[in-house]
């Protein structure tokens, strides 16, 4: 087995063993362990995990502005910029909260990805021609993906409030909007497990992006897709007694936890594996959520032409001057023949 | 880490960079942001006990049954978990599949699994004993989040089927 092959497969045993500790847990009567230790545990490493990594980012100093910037900077007043280049470029903080919304609701960047192909072509000497071609399908699979989860996320707060908040219920009804199959299908599953599907295929088939897929990254794709089917499972197909999971969750939260008998393992496979995320989270590149808002490159106003930012903490270098070197060589630059600027 | 040093010795002191957190209001108020809105669910169950939903068996017809009779078509557990799958079953078999050929027979029957049959139907079947449609079905959807359709056609006080005939 290579390597690349290694790390898909590590990945994968690893959510499989998830799955079966889980589920062996279960088996052996270790329910309070996964439903009410497990949980607060995850969520405590979660929270913590988080604010330790923003933390010790900020601590990082971040003295000058980084323009690595697609489009025109503010220049000359004759050289006009549209609205694009201004969000792109921002040279104040309206346009630099426009460039940070793009980001991170609409995900800018992924937007710009581009396919570099070798295509054939006869008229080129060389018999191909090297192409750049807009692709937008990593970015549709993204943003498809995170909307999904994000709905998914929400929708799971009916376990969690009592009475459940309106906004959930509206989600919830417009998420079932069409009322096929029974209890009505969310859409934002199918949606969620399809993107995470496709996110995957595309790591696996592509040979490139295999090369540069570690460990690390099958490993939360393989997870969410876990999570997602495991739910799906347990909505449609292996029910459990939701009355149940509610009384679990609200126990939870209201911080007395009450452990129903009524749950299967399904359930708690599912649970567990939720838990895994979020204590992964904060250790994972699943820390790019936080760190979007913390890039020099997108939350820096593009300003250096006309503002000088000096490194606060510059030191003063010590120069080796040439003289200096020359007095430390002079002999043997002497005697190879280099000439010198001064024979004593 | 020592200074940086090359063969003639020092040439440079180590950068003294802050020890601080840079931006701290910017970040602090992201982090208080997300930390209010990720234990939403604390803040809005704060001090509060949810009592679980106690369905109500009690009943006229329920009452009147005997002891050895007073069971649901289908085991509780399983009912609790799985009821909705029945109830769309009987639907499917009585309404969009079976009655269009035979009327009376197979499919408006239910048997259970002590052999016993039953009429497959909501409104004359679960809702002849389980009358109190607020404190038997309500109690627990509600406290799911759960709207299903069922009674968009089964009105709880509307005639029966039976009596109709």
């Amino acid at each position: 087995m290579d390597f690349f092959k290694r790390h898909f497969f590590v990945a994968l045993s690893a959510v499989l063993g998830l799955i079966i500790i889980a589920y062996v847990g279960v088996q052996g009567n270790l329910q309070l362990l996964f439903g009410v230790v497990v949980p607060y545990l995850a969520a405590l490493i979660f929270l913590e995990g988080v604010i330790y990594r923003v933390i010790q980012w900020a601590r990082s100093p971040v003295p000058f502005r980084i323009p690595t910037t697609a489009a025109q900077g503010r220049s000359l007043p004759w050289i006009k910029r549209n609205l694009g280049e201004k969000l792109d470029n921002p040279a104040d903080t309206p346009h630099l909260i426009g460039r940070m919304a793009l980001e991170v609701f609409a995900f800018r960047s992924l937007f710009r990805n581009l396919r570099t192909e070798l295509v054939k072509d006869p008229d080129n000497p060389e018999g191909a021609r090297l192409i750049h071609w807009s692709y937008k399908w990593l970015w549709l699979g993204a943003i498809a993906f995170h909307y999904a989860f994000l709905v998914v996320i929400l929708r799971h707060l009916r376990f969690f409030t009592e009475p459940t908040m309106g906004v959930v219920l509206m989600l919830d009804k417009m998420d079932g909007f069409f009322q096929f199959f029974t209890p009505a299908v969310y859409l934002s599953g199918v949606v969620l497990v399809a993107a995470v599907g496709y996110l995957l295929f595309r790591r696996i088939t592509n040979p490139t992006l295999r090369y540069i897929s570690l460990a690390a990254d099958y490993f939360p794709l393989l997870l969410i897709l876990a999570i997602g089917l495991t739910g799906i499972l347990l909505r449609y197909f292996f029910k459990t007694d939701i009355v149940a999971v509610k009384e679990l969750a609200i126990g939870l939260v209201t911080l007395h936890p009450k452990l129903p008998a009524n749950l299967s393992a399904l359930f708690y496979v599912h649970l567990f594996l939720v838990c895994a995320l979020f204590a992964y989270f904060p250790f994972s590149k699943l820390m790019h959520a936080p760190g979007v808002f913390m890039s020099p490159t997108r939350n820096l106003t593009c300003n250096n032409r006309w503002v000088m930012h000096v490194n606060p903490w510059n030191y003063p270098v010590k120069f080796h001057s040439y003289a200096e070197y020359e007095d430390t060589f002079r002999e043997p630059m002497i005697e190879a023949g280099i000439p010198v600027e001064k024979e004593q | 880490m020592a200074d940086y040093k090359n063969e003639f010795g020092v040439f440079a002191e180590r950068p003294k960079v802050e020890k601080k957190i840079f931006d701290r209001n910017k970040v602090i108020a992201g982090l208080v942001i997300f930390l209010v809105m990720v234990t939403i669910p604390l803040w809005q169950n704060l001090g509060k006990t949810v009592a679980a939903p106690t369905p109500n068996l009690d009943t006229p017809v329920i009452q009147k049954l005997a002891e050895k009779d007073k069971k649901c078509v289908m085991p509780k557990e399983w009912m609790r978990a799985n009821h909705m799958q029945l109830l769309v079953d009987w639907r499917d078999n009585v309404v969009r599949t079976k009655e269009q050929q035979v009327t009376t027979s197979r499919g408006r029957n239910f048997v259970a699994s002590d052999k016993k049959q039953y009429l497959a139907s909501l409104t004359n079947t679960c809702m002849e004993c389980h009358s109190n449609k607020a404190q038997f079905c309500d109690q627990c959807h509600n406290y799911v989040a759960v709207a299903p359709n069922c009674w968009g056609c089964h009105l709880e006080t509307g005639k029966k089927l039976a009596e109709a005939k």
